[in-house]
């Protein structure tokens, strides 16, 4: 069977802000196997960019690997939990990586990145992330949040002591409360969604959720969302038109077609009865 | 370090360092900050402070608590908010005094458990700046069917054309409009020339020829 690649288009930018000498953000992707990844740096001197670097190469070799040795496809027997079971399994061996090489080398020592991860087949996507990146979805015009912070911030939003609203006037943005490559173990938080032709789906890292406000985000994908390669430019220049305090990056998936997965056979026939 | 100026009548009292997670106002000697006047409830308010951010709440006093001029419950204190207690005045000055090195400018930290007491986020957070506003322009129709339509562009982006078959967008920036091809075969053409897939800036009475209808862009003089 071919890959997924025919029902999406993918597009991405990403950008070193005005305010930063070193992008720390990093992004990748694969069409062919559905898969997008986008990961955040921290921590001193360029060690942000190895821990996000490596965050994001391994998990793309990693998922190629994974497919080539399922001849391209997800395997008819897979279910949800099966790929949520490798996403989190890939997760961790990233974790190990990271860790393994901060513990080894001094001018590593502490780093660490925030990640968000998506696999996208049989329409739907599961999602895993760590820290403050995030995945947004936007569909029949509406912008969504599918995926909650693990900050500081979120914490104390959820238990009541700062509305939502307020949270942009917070100082404690930027204080994560998970991170990859941190310690030995990691959680990654996992969700699958089903997905929807025409909609568009964005990764992004807090450069361009703290500098531009999620309403204008939509608006962009909205106008833009006919080329997402534009409107991946154009988040881009709209965090930069209001500061560009942080490095930014976009990833943007957008939905063209159903993409079931090959055992579809029956669901076709029945679709094609009706 | 975040901090209270405590004043009446214009004098001030002394400086409360916000130094412990919760600090207490009230007449009870046992508050961190005493106020020993009748108006004060014997715990009147306390200020909880997480890191760089504070949090003023009313502990149900009598004579309630006003920041601002305006009584409060709970409140997510901001640099030089003043706090009324009866007649005096607390005026909340964050601690934006320490300037972190600019490498380190609102960077990322990892807040673990442990070490959550001695974070030390190097961030001066501010809000993201409001970007200064361009004059503002609009679009006037000058040929076809609509000819005479004046379309004030008051938005971020403006979208025009038809769906399916050519499609633009006016993006109003910090330092000007620009327009750009989204979607068709055939690009808009300003002033007579083809426009490319990059992003155009637009001058005063620069004419934009779209989906067959020509309009004109011009600013608004205020």
């Amino acid at each position: 069977m071919a890959g997924v690649g025919h029902a999406l288009r993918i597009a991405s930018a990403t950008h070193t802000g005005l305010v930063r000498a070193h992008n720390e953000d990093a992004i990748g992707w694969n069409a062919e196997i559905g898969f997008v990844v986008l990961a955040d740096g921290m921590g001193g001197y360029n060690a942000g960019e190895v821990a996000s670097g490596m965050a994001v190469a391994v998990l793309r070799e990693e998922m190629n690997r994974q497919f080539d040795e399922w001849n391209g496809h997800i395997p008819r027997h897979a279910e949800q939990k099966d790929i949520e079971h490798l996403l989190r399994d890939k997760v961790v061996q990233a974790n190990d990586y990271i860790y393994r090489a901060a513990q080894s080398r001094p001018q590593y020592a502490g780093m660490g990145t925030t990640l968000v991860a998506a696999l996208f087949y049989d329409n739907q996507l599961s999602v895993a992330h760590i820290g403050d990146s995030r995945l947004y979805r936007l569909r029949a015009g509406e912008l969504r949040q599918l995926t909650r912070d693990h900050s500081l911030l979120q914490e104390q939003i959820d238990s009541g002591l700062i509305t939502q609203e307020d949270a942009r006037l917070s100082r404690n943005k930027n204080l994560v409360t998970r991170a990859l490559g941190v310690d030995p173990a990691v959680e990654p938080e996992i969700h699958t969604h089903d997905t929807r032709p025409e909609d568009i789906y964005l990764l992004c890292s807090d450069g361009l959720n703290d500098m531009v406000e999620d309403e204008r985000m939509g608006e962009t994908l909205r106008h833009f969302g006919a080329d997402p390669q534009l409107a991946a430019n154009r988040l881009i220049q709209a965090a930069n038109d209001n500061g560009g305090k942080d490095n930014v990056s976009a990833v943007l998936v957008k939905i063209l077609h159903p993409f079931p997965a090959d055992d579809g056979w029956l669901r076709r026939f029945l679709s094609w009865l009706k | 370090m975040a901090k209270l100026i405590l004043s009446i009548d214009d004098m001030v009292i002394r400086e409360v360092p916000l130094d412990k997670e919760r600090v207490v106002i009230g007449r009870k000697p046992t508050s961190d900050v005493i106020i020993d006047n009748l108006a004060v409830s014997g715990d009147h308010a306390a200020v909880t402070t997480i890191l760089h951010d504070s949090f003023l709440e009313d502990l149900n006093s009598t004579n309630g608590t006003l920041v601002n001029g305006n009584p409060i419950k709970k409140h997510f204190l901001q640099n030089n908010d003043v706090i009324e207690i009866g007649k005096y005045k607390l005026k909340y000055i964050g601690d934006t005094a320490v300037k972190p090195a600019a490498e380190d400018f609102e960077k990322t930290m990892i807040l673990r458990p442990p070490a959550a007491a001695h974070a030390t986020p190097s961030s001066t957070a501010t809000p993201a700046a409001q970007a200064a506003e361009p004059p503002l322009a609009a679009i006037q129709i000058i040929s076809g069917p609509g000819v005479g339509k004046e379309l004030v562009l008051t938005k971020n982006l403006t979208t025009l054309g038809k769906p399916g078959v050519q499609v633009a967008v006016i993006a109003r920036r910090p330092h000007g409009y620009f327009i750009t091809h989204v979607e068709g075969t055939h690009f808009p053409i300003v002033n007579g020339q083809n426009l490319d897939a990059q992003a155009h800036p637009l001058n005063d009475h620069d004419v934009i020829e779209l989906a067959g209808v020509k309009m004109e862009f011009f600013l608004k003089n205020s």
